[in-house]
């Protein structure tokens, strides 16, 4: 042989120095295997066999913490475009109160308020409420049958905007100062600002849950890899002692990982997309009814955007990638203890 | 090849196992390491194959001081020693082709490329037919063998083999005996730890004798 330049030694004899040839499995041998091998030219197994990772509970773990992200996701999207349709809808109305005060002829202020509206840029409609509207906006709280004109009762103009970028409401609120005393221009800035921030709380809370579930993930990603892994010390030490990088002992568990992750990741993700469908045709079903109709006008309808069946979509592919990459990094730690 | 100088091994707080170690294995050397059980051979073979660090003394591998070898580098050099364990040591979800071929295939190397060199290495330790088998099936000597050609498959420069004739019967162990001198002729140096005197006495070669942690050695 030589031995560094040849698989078996040169120049031996076929029946010189090696052992007695067994019988062929294919002719007859008893001890053969039935199930497939992988000899040449077939494709070759792994490494790290599936049966001694624990997977089907890892897959469910991970398919029930996907289910839940993507459900956390489909929900904060949900709100989110609900609080962008609420903030649409206020931007394009505004409404001037006209307070009263001794010896304002409210009816001239009404009048001169409109007018000063008509001529600013980006209103498209403008519409004083008469006194009767304004006694009916007041009904619910103080009851019908009252007589109005003795109390110091505000009047409202709403305005309708055409553009609300057109619309300058720092100019109009000091114009309305000059020409009209006693109106104030509301913008529902402050309810609007509420309501973003209502929106953006929702939107963190979701994104903690989210973290919380992923972090969650991990953790059950590090104590199955810490399994497969004292499982399969043996295959780790030959794999040692015949040469092995760590790199390339991790790539065989972060290969079965990711396929566990990416399993787990599709049933969960299909599960949540299912459910994004199956509540959006119920509520399709249900309008009309005085319950869905109420949920509608307090919420809007309930459609999940195409934001959110992507945010699903990444959410299946970031746990699959965390699991991979949390399974590499548990591995490399592990071998660096047993080393 | 392999420095030895004035190695001490204990395991733990417990006394040493091995005391004062000095010897070379010298390149294209042929030796039997013996010695009563429990005297230390497999931790001293565990030392040769750096699955262990020593306590004390200084040991060199290729020329690199494996205490301060760097992590990184351990595969490198464990990929220039075959090894042969006295318990074979074989996966058992891989065939017998694939737990030969594994040393290569850790390497980075495409199937392709050593299909043949595998193939024609399991012919020559006999096995030959039996590329399919699983561990699980074969007999304790095709066990051997394929430990043996796996050892041998990525042509180390240092053979250890432990107990390599344990399992099998005198006749095949004069032929696995065979095997390892002929793998000696053809440049590579071959350790073989056993306490089967008449194997020894079939081959003249240097004797590293244990006896109670130190070494003698008669060449």
């Amino acid at each position: 042989m030589s031995g560094r330049n040849g698989a078996a030694p040169a120049g031996r004899r076929e029946d010189d120095e090696a052992p007695a040839k067994t019988q062929s499995p294919r002719g007859g041998d008893l001890r053969a295997q039935s199930r497939p091998a992988a000899g040449p030219g077939r494709r070759l197994g792994p490494i790290v066999p599936a049966s001694s990772v624990s997977g089907t509970t890892l897959v469910m773990v991970i398919a029930i913490m996907t289910y839940l992200a993507g459900l956390t996701v489909g929900g904060v999207d949900l709100v989110r475009a609900t609080a962008d349709d609420w903030a649409r809808d206020i931007v394009r109305e505004t409404t001037i109160q006209i307070r009263p005060a001794e010896g304002r002829d409210m009816d001239a202020s009404v009048a001169r308020v409109s007018e000063i509206a008509r001529g600013t840029r980006g209103v498209s409609e403008v519409r004083p409420y008469s006194k009767a509207e304004t006694a009916r906006l007041l009904e619910p709280w103080l009851g019908s049958g009252l007589s109005f004109d003795d109390l110091p009762i505000p009047r409202l103009v709403v305005l309708k905007l055409s553009d609300a970028t057109q619309f300058d409401a720092v100019a109009m609120q000091a114009k309305l100062e000059r020409e009209a005393p006693g109106a104030t221009l509301d913008d529902h800035r402050r309810f609007l600002d509420r309501l973003v921030a209502m929106a953006r709380t929702i939107v963190w809370l979701g994104v903690g849950v989210l973290a919380l579930m992923l972090a969650a993930t991990v953790l059950s990603v590090v104590f199955a890899t810490r399994g497969a892994m004292a499982g399969n010390r043996d295959i780790v030490q030959v794999l040692h002692f015949v040469g092995a990088r760590d790199g390339y002992i991790a790539g065989q568990f972060q290969r079965r990982f990711l396929r566990l992750g990416l399993k787990g990741g599709c049933a969960g993700g299909a599960a949540a997309i299912a459910t994004f469908l199956t509540a959006g045709l119920m509520a399709d079903q249900g309008v009309g009814t005085a319950a869905v109709d109420q949920v509608d006008a307090l919420f809007g309808r309930f459609e999940v955007g195409a934001s959110a069946y992507a945010g699903v979509l990444s959410i299946v592919l970031i746990i699959a990638a965390l699991t991979s990459i949390t399974s590499r990094v548990t591995v490399y730690r592990t071998l660096r203890a047993m080393g | 090849m392999l420095r030895f100088e004035n190695v001490g091994l204990r395991y733990g707080l417990g006394a040493e196992v091995l005391r004062d170690l000095s010897f070379a294995i010298e390149p294209n050397s042929f030796q039997f390491l013996t010695g009563p059980s429990g005297a230390g051979k497999t931790s001293l073979l565990r030392l040769m194959f750096l699955a262990l660090k020593p306590t004390r003394g200084l040991v060199r591998v290729f020329g690199r001081d494996i205490l301060t070898l760097p992590p990184r580098e351990l595969p490198g050099l464990r990929r220039r020693i075959g090894v042969v364990f006295q318990d074979f040591r074989l996966l058992d979800h891989m065939t017998t082709y694939e737990n030969v071929a594994l040393p290569l295939r850790v390497a980075g190397r495409e199937e392709s490329s050593y299909r043949a060199e595998v193939v024609e290495l399991l012919g020559w330790v006999g096995l030959g037919e039996r590329l399919d088998a699983f561990p699980s099936v074969l007999s304790g000597g095709e066990k051997q063998r394929a430990a043996i050609a796996r050892a041998l498959v990525a042509q180390p420069e240092m053979l250890l083999a432990d107990e390599p004739t344990g399992n099998v019967d005198p006749q095949l162990a004069r032929r696995i005996l065979r095997l390892f001198v002929e793998l000696h002729k053809s440049g590579t140096s071959v350790v073989i730890a056993t306490h089967d005197i008449a194997l020894m006495d079939l081959y003249d070669a240097r004797r590293l004798v244990l006896h109670e942690g130190r070494l003698h050695v008669y060449e």
